[in-house]
């Protein structure tokens, strides 16, 4: 039996090979094998090495000695015998490595942080080579450090990978190294314009750092014993050479996000071949499954404290897409999809990979319901609108991160964190001044009139203050991703993609809810600033009620899309580096509780200091008119003014979802279909008991696997700092029955 | 306008997945009759408490979720909704227009005459029966039963399905001997299609004290999982869906 043949077979185009030859399945799960003896005994031997590595404060070893890179290290396994699918980032399993482009700073913090020695040979390399982040710091403006150091921008990956880059990673197995090697050389070959000019020369040196990287991928392969020169021939080695394509990029950049992409459907061809031939049986193609997936689950990066605090939980995102409709009109759920996310159960629930179905109404009920069931036992996975995408992105993009579309081989993001909307609005307030120092950050803006705030005034300020912010982040931006370019470029990432790929310039915004309750206050109750011996305004007095944002109001709910509509038009006003296209995401991913840190006392009656929703989120406690509602809310939100995805975390207890366990899946499936034929767009679906999340706190030994979702992602529950751990319990819980 | 039906509701529940068969709206009425021990929602006994609205605009609201609520319905919950049944039939009616399934959680504490038009107003009812003997359901909830077997005769008339509701209460209705009586008596009936056993919690305590209301169920323990499932065996034995 060979494949159906068409363009994919004259030039690259993974997706006309999946389109051409998957089969789509609407049964259920009774398919679906358990775990074998062999992967028991691996996962186990697997989780003894985490234990101890929570045991060593969350690092269980550095590799100190090698710069990290495709081919630096030696092979590594954590049982070779047991191994069906093979390749570690470093010989040792759950050993960082050190990746020190980004920034050689972040290295040596991390070091010092656990307690290791710095090897002075690479200490010496990098007094004469530059980092990503040296550039930044020689490039950055005055202002442009001020308001990092405020915090009204932060998050911004100056001083480590940017991430949020999809290699097309099945091109590995569908082609082989040599081929795509092949058609490297020949797009640089017919990349010579009559006029040299940046642009072309830059392009050019990326395609030779990419065909660098290709031969370093099959060279590591090789130390395996596997030469992917060749295409995959079948299941296990289709598995194991995009395995060894995805860990080429982890071993080379230690991004903020390191997403796989849409692979289950693409991997369930060579499976349902092999399955129809007899070559594997069912069994077989779900310990490769496992196996790989352990594998995903063990990905490291070193990372400093301070980052731990803004990303809490070591995450690495790697999100996998699954489901979802093809532009054909049939859907694109296939018996991979269940295997993927059966790993769940056969391994138990995980934060990674960051499991992700595209959600569309139309998906097989069967499928709808096996996925409810498994979020209800695991809470591990997220839901996206394909309803929304399928239109913008075509029927192949996968999500970087949390919530960040992209068509896959075919469009990156340049990621730029997010800005602080709320400490934006108290500078509107306060001429321009950090609410917390006083110092004259912003423009210096007229002051606040009248004993009362008056919404048009408010407004009017805010608007000035959104200004002067946007062009100072693109502006950011433009130096961070100028420079990441030229000292960090993702090579093997970029390898996998088309030449020429669509690029946007990623920004995003934290505390929208704080922003839109207090606008809400303004208007509808009375403000009453209060001023300390400076004259700087740090209080708040409210009297009266006021609409909350998460009631499906829409006196206030109109002002969230006003705030979100007004802040993209503001970014899209401003010229971009490499002509990228600005976009926006509404996503915190769990900085809200640092923003909140750092952020003065708001007008809607937040205290400074208190943590911030996380993403699109409403206020914790002030959604009142159950999750429906809530979500209804944030629905509102258009996605065409926020292209990068706009976060919703919906946590609910088992007992408020229905009475018996059929109920609660049925229930949970008719909220996902109706809360994404609404328009909305994410939702992380959490079904916990708070009791258990605080016997966690005190008792982590006995919750080694608790996993919540946050903010796009999900983490190991014990993973998180104290107050994050206190955020995610003070969070809205559903739980009227 | 002049004409519009007015009516006072204490809260809504957008997403009300134990109220009825699937995902609900759910909107809790303002004002009962019932003083019930138990009650977690004592707030909502007042009759004047509460904020006014019409059925049309109530309505108007629960039509937005009809993408979440198009396999469940819309319940009319409370305090106890029948003490406004013009209200009741109108926000029913129209919702019935709209294609939505209706139902009415009751207690069944107002007279037949005055509940009615109400109660054929909706798809089904469930029905609340605080306690089989009627001293007894006095001392629990301050009234007698007969109003509630009188609606529960209706129904079975008017062949209107019911969903019995019965709160297990240690002291109170968790008697072997009397839900043996309450089972046989309930099983008798064509009209009940479940039986819905919900064990006493205290969640609406603190309601009581913010309202400066004694709470006499202080020292009642909540049932054990053995008590639960002895009263399940009493129901099913008796031929009754649980």
């Amino acid at each position: 039996m060979a494949f159906v043949k068409g363009s994919w077979n004259r030039e690259i185009n993974t997706r006309d090979f999946i389109v051409s030859n998957y089969t789509p399945y609407d049964g259920d799960e009774s398919f679906l094998a358990p775990p074998t003896e062999r992967t028991k005994k691996l996962w186990e031997k697997v989780s003894d090495l985490m234990k101890v590595e929570r045991e060593r404060k969350g690092v269980y070893d550095i590799s100190t000695d090698i710069i990290s890179g495709i081919d630096s290290h030696d092979a590594g396994y954590i049982e070779k015998d047991l191994e069906e699918i093979v390749g570690l980032q470093t010989e040792v399993p759950l050993k960082r490595a050190i990746m020190p482009f980004g920034g050689y700073r972040m290295v040596k913090t991390s070091l010092s942080a656990y307690e290791k020695e710095e090897n002075a040979e690479i200490a010496s390399v990098f007094k004469y080579r530059k980092t990503h982040n040296d550039g930044v710091f020689d490039a950055y403006t005055d202002e442009m450090k001020l308001a990092r150091h405020t915090g009204i921008i932060t998050g911004l990956p100056d001083a480590y990978g940017r991430g949020r880059i999809i290699g097309d990673y099945r091109r590995v197995p569908l082609y082989g190294v040599d081929y795509l090697i092949g058609q490297k050389k020949q797009a640089k070959r017919e990349l010579t314009p009559d006029i040299m000019d940046s642009p072309t020369i830059r392009l050019r040196e990326e395609i030779s750092e990419q065909i660098r990287a290709l031969e370093e991928l099959k060279s590591m392969a090789a130390k395996y014993g596997y030469d992917i020169s060749q295409p995959a021939t079948d299941t296990k080695e289709a598995i194991q050479w995009l395995h060894f394509a995805y860990l080429a990029a982890v071993k080379e950049q230690n991004g903020a996000a390191m997403s796989l992409g849409r692979t289950s459907t693409f991997l369930d061809v060579y499976a349902e071949k092999d399955l129809k031939e007899g070559k594997y049986t069912e069994e077989q193609i779900q310990e490769f499954v496992d196996h790989f997936i352990m594998k995903l689950r063990m990905v490291r990066f070193l990372r400093t404290p301070s980052y731990d605090e803004l990303f809490s939980g070591d995450p690495t995102w790697v999100t996998e897409a699954l489901g979802g409709m093809c532009i054909d009109g049939r859907h694109m759920v296939t018996k991979m999809s269940y295997r993927y996310l059966h790993t769940l159960v056969n391994l138990g629930p995980a934060p990674e990979p960051n499991m992700t179905i595209l959600w569309n109404t139309r998906l097989p009920e069967h499928f709808k319901k096996f996925c409810a069931d498994i979020s209800i036992r695991t809470s591990s996975i997220q839901y996206e609108s394909d309803e929304v995408m399928l239109e913008k992105f075509g029927d192949d993009y996968g999500i970087a991160c949390c919530v960040s579309p992209m068509r896959i081989g075919k469009q990156m993001q340049f990621f730029g964190a997010r800005c602080n909307l709320a400490k934006a609005l108290l500078y509107s307030l306060n001429c321009g001044k950090d609410e917390k120092t006083g110092q004259q950050v912003g423009p210096h803006i007229a002051p606040i009139q009248g004993e009362y705030l008056d919404y048009a005034q408010v407004v009017g300020r805010f608007d000035m203050i959104c200004e002067w912010l946007a062009k100072l982040y693109i502006n950011t931006l433009n130096i961070i991703h100028y420079m990441h370019d030229k000292y960090c470029y993702e090579k093997i990432q970029m390898a996998l993609h088309d030449e020429n790929v669509l690029r946007t310039s990623a920004g995003g915004i934290a505390g929208l809810s704080v922003v839109v309750d207090s606008l809400s206050a303004i208007k509808y109750a009375k403000v009453k600033p209060v001023r300390n011996d400076q004259g700087l305004i740090v209080d708040y007095e409210i009297e009266g009620d006021f609409p909350k944002y998460g009631n499906n109001d829409p006196r206030v709910d109109d002002i969230a899309v006003e705030v979100v509509k007004n802040f993209m038009k503001k970014l899209s006003r401003n010229q971009t580096y490499r002509e990228s296209v600005p976009t926006m995401s509404v996503l915190t991913i769990t900085s809200n509780v640092v923003y909140g840190k750092k952020t003065g006392s708001t007008p809607d009656g937040r205290k400074a200091g208190e943590p911030f929703a996380p993403g699109a989120n409403p206020m914790h406690g002030r959604d009142t008119n159950g999750c429906v509602a809530s979500m209804k809310s944030v629905a509102r939100i258009p996605f065409e003014y926020a292209q990068d995805g706009i976060s919703n975390t919906f946590s609910i207890v088992p007992d408020a979802l229905g009475k018996s366990d059929e109920q609660k899946v049925s229930n949970l499936v008719s909220l996902m279909d109706g809360y994404f034929l609404d328009k909305g767009f994410h939702l992380n679906v959490n079904v916990l008991k708070k009791e258990v999340l605080m016997d966690a706190m005190d008792h982590p030994e006995k919750y080694p696997q608790l996993t919540v979702r946050v903010s796009g992602y999900a983490v190991n529950f014990i993973k998180l700092t104290r107050e994050q751990q206190i955020d995610v319990i003070t969070r809205t819980f559903h739980s009227r029955f | 306008m002049a004409n519009e039906v007015m009516g006072r509701i204490h809260s809504i529940e957008s997403f009300g997945a134990v109220d009825g068969p699937g995902v609900r709206f759910v909107a809790f009425l303002q004002g009962c009759p019932l003083k019930c021990l138990f009650c977690h929602n004592p707030d909502s006994w007042e009759t004047n408490g509460g904020r006014e609205i019409s059925a049309k605009e109530l309505v108007d609201q629960i039509l937005e979720y009809r993408n979440f609520i198009k396999d469940g319905g819309v319940t009319l919950s409370g305090g106890e909704p029948l003490m406004q049944p013009e209200f009741v039939k109108e926000v029913l009616t129209l919702c019935k227009q709209n294609g939505l399934h209706t139902a009415i959680d009751t207690s069944g504490g107002v007279e037949l005459i005055l509940s009615r038009q109400a109660i054929d107003a909706a798809d089904m009812l469930l029905l609340d029966i605080k306690d089989v003997d009627s001293d007894d359901c006095e001392v629990l909830t301050g009234r007698p039963n007969k109003m509630a077997f009188d609606t529960l005769d209706y129904c079975e008339k008017t062949k209107k399905p019911v969903w019995i509701r019965h709160v297990l209460v240690p002291g109170y209705t968790l008697k072997q001997e009397k839900l043996e009586r309450l089972a046989k008596f309930l099983s008798g009936y064509q009209c009940i299609e479940k039986v819905e056993l919900l064990p006493f919690h205290k969640m609406g305590e603190f309601k009581w004290k913010e309202m400066n209301k004694k709470y006499e169920l202080s020292d009642t323990p909540i049932p054990t999982e053995e008590q639960v499932k002895m009263a399940r065996e009493i129901f099913i034995k008796q031929g009754l869906k649980l």
